[in-house]
């Protein structure tokens, strides 16, 4: 049964669209993330649930509420801003226990329930300091501390990692999933961190330029991208253009520059043009003469945990990663082959768009 | 007063050749300073430690006889009163009604946010004599206002030389004064920190009150300070709307200086309002500065 739900929601700012068409429905205890680059309207969106941002078409409701024109004081959300937006002139505890003073709730309980929430983020011992005193990710864990203690049916966070420095976020992303576990808050937060977006969330919304393009799991989302945006979007992928050549049950031949390839899908006809979409994780070096196709590494790249290669072949340059077993890498300008699996290529219907955006500009 | 720069920590001894720069940077604006400020002043405060002859004018004999008759009399016991009265009243007046214009006008959409600013800022290029001047004809004895009492049968309001009238059109001048200090902090005000208040579930004045107001509180410091800085020793608009009878300590130095002749005593009048001007400026600027900063650093 779905708690908030947003249909055919629209934001146009003169002659823009910021929001197009936003249909989402979110279940009770649930953690969505709006992803997606940068001005694509995640923060409208959110601000358009929070009640800041006018609604131009469309409804929102929360627990069968309709609160598309309700006060943004009348909402009772729980809103984490991107800047934190703490009362500079508050200490810790007087910033959490504002949102407690509005509703009224006896003093004795106030305190009770501070100590409890500043607890939670493990911020017990500052609750006499200032804001300007607290580093960070101290600061974001209070605007989380002050958001949940009023118990509000839907948290909302706008990139609330954002500011933090990659360590922290890290550790700050496992947190904040652990805190909404426990508080079991629906939430709602927005993103343009693809790891983020799938380290924490139940589900994903993958929005570009003003509307949804995607919603779906984060594992479903990285394996089976519906357009060839997602897939540049979310992590790196090879996207081969090809052509059906010939096309059975269950699966087909795609000619990729004149080599066959076998593929999975149904009902695809021949001389189709389609995309075929291969993350480079899945690619796997082998000895030169064996695998799909042959290749010869032109670059590589320490990654870590990883080698990321790029492979130069009758396909154009692939990306490929492998893990980095403790064996010497492959050194630039060694021949190999390139194999994978019929069962990893995802097929993109219809050609490339002409103007497909580069890596550079989703980043 | 920053004109004489505080000297940087000991540098390090390897660099000695930037110590004298700040100072040397700083030198135009000292000179300046006092030769403007620091000169007139010293001066004045010279002035007033002179004898006074009725027959010569100013004697070079120290005295001070002239601080001594202005303490003492409760004549100018009264006008001082008065002063600070008349300018407390329009300091507060200014921070009720100019806070939250300053505030609406931040609020206000892209068009006319510029526009309503200019027309506030527009009595500015009004000279405050012509205002007075306007004043007078509006509150006089045939101006529109008495007429309009006349006609709802008030009869006529004897308006004018009254310390009402002064504070009204005193706080019509100094309201840009105080607008401007506390628009410049609003501005620097995160939105969604007043927006974090809403959603928490305050109404807009508890907003206000509890997370704005605070944090604006340098800007209305400032504005408050000029504009009793200014009001204090206002001259045009107590000697044309107070008249021969309503006194402020600036007229009174006026009235010494260029009626009297006593320059010496209207020089100690001017010396002795400077320092009361001081005494509640700096008392004012050390509560207010010190509560916040208590709490903002
Ligand atoms: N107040 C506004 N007036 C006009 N355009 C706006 C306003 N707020 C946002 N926009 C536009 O709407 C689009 C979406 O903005 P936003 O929701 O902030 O994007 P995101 O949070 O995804 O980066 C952008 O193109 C932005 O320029
Ligand atoms: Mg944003």
């Amino acid at each position: 049964m779905s708690f908030l739900e947003l249909r055919n929601v629209m934001k146009r700012y003169g002659s823009l669209d910021a929001v197009r068409d936003f249909t989402l429905s979110v279940k009770r205890g649930e953690f969505v993330s709006l992803l997606g680059p940068s001005g694509c309207g995640k923060t409208t969106t959110l601000q358009m649930i929070a009640g800041f941002v006018e609604v131009t078409a469309g409804t929102i409701q929360l627990d069968g509420r309709d609160i598309t024109r309700a006060k943004p004081n009348s909402r009772g959300l729980g809103i984490v801003f991107q800047s934190y937006a703490l009362f500079p002139h508050m200490t810790v505890a007087d910033n959490v226990s504002f949102g407690l003073e509005m509703r009224r709730v006896p003093k004795a309980e106030r305190a009770a329930r501070v100590e409890e929430a500043l607890a939670l983020v493990h911020l017990d011992k500052y609750a006499g300091r200032y804001p300007r005193e607290l580093s960070g990710g101290q600061r974001q864990r209070v605007a989380l501390a002050r958001a949940i203690v009023i118990r509000p049916p839907v948290l909302l966070l706008d990139e609330p990692l954002s500011n933090l420095d990659a360590k922290l976020r890290e550790a700050m992303q496992f947190e904040l999933r652990d805190i909404q576990r426990k508080v079991g808050t629906t939430t709602v937060m927005v993103t343009h961190d693809q790891a983020e977006a799938f380290s924490i969330s139940d589900r994903v919304v993958v929005m570009e330029a003003g509307r949804i393009t995607q919603i779906d799991q984060p594992y479903r989302i990285y394996e089976h991208p519906e357009t060839e945006f997602i897939s540049r979007f979310v992590g790196k992928t090879n996207l081969l253009p090809g052509t059906v050549t010939a096309s059975a049950d269950g699966g087909a031949t795609v000619s990729l520059a004149g080599i066959p390839v076998p593929v999975h899908g149904d009902g695809l006809g021949g001389g189709e043009a389609v995309v075929l979409c291969i993350r480079p994780e899945k690619l796997r070096l082998t000895a030169p003469g064996q695998g799909r196709v042959p290749g010869q590494v032109s670059d590589r790249f320490f990654l870590g945990s990883q080698w990321l290669y790029h492979v130069d072949g009758p396909l154009g340059t692939l990306m490929a990663v492998s893990p980095n077993d403790g064996e010497p890498p492959l050194e630039p300008g060694a021949p190999v082959g390139v194999d994978w699996s019929p069962r990893v290529v995802r097929l993109l219907r219809g050609g490339l768009p002409a103007s497909a955006p580069t890596l550079e500009e989703l980043e | 007063m920053s004109a004489v720069a505080a000297s940087p920590a000991p540098d390090p001894p390897a660099a000695p050749r930037p110590r004298a720069v700040p100072h040397l940077l700083a030198g135009p604006a000292t000179l300046l300073f006092a030769a403007l400020v620091l000169t007139p002043l010293i001066l004045t405060a010279l002035l007033s430690l002179n004898e006074f002859e009725y027959a010569t004018g100013r004697a070079h004999g120290f005295t001070l006889a002239h601080y001594a008759a202005v303490l003492g009399d409760p004549y100018y016991l009264e006008i001082f009163l008065r002063t600070f009265r008349v300018a407390a009243l329009a300091t507060g007046i200014c921070v009720v009604i100019g806070v939250p214009e300053a505030y609406v006008l931040s609020r206000m959409r892209r068009p006319w946010r510029s526009v309503f600013l200019l027309v506030v800022l527009a009595p500015l290029l009004v000279s405050v004599v012509v205002r007075a001047f306007g004043w007078s004809m509006l509150l006089g004895p045939e101006g529109p206002v008495n007429d309009v009492l006349a006609v709802l049968g008030f009869g006529k309001k004897r308006m004018l030389y009254s310390e009402g009238t002064v504070v009204v059109a005193l706080v019509h001048v100094m309201l840009p004064f105080m607008i401007i200090p506390v628009w410049t902090s609003l501005q620097k005000l995160d939105p969604a920190v007043e927006q974090a208040a809403l959603s928490f579930g305050a109404s807009r004045a508890t907003a206000v009150l509890r997370v704005v107001a605070p944090q604006i509180l340098p800007g209305i410091l400032s504005g408050s300070l000029i504009v009793f800085g200014l009001s204090a020793s206002a001259f045009a608009i107590p000697g044309l709307l107070g008249g021969r009878r309503l006194k402020m300590v600036a007229t009174i130095v006026y009235d010494q200086y260029l009626s009297d002749l006593n320059w010496p005593l209207g020089a100690a009048v001017a010396v002795i309002l400077l320092a009361a001007n001081l005494i509640v400026m700096l008392t004012y600027h050390r509560v207010v500065e010190g509560h916040y900063r208590k709490r903002m650093g």
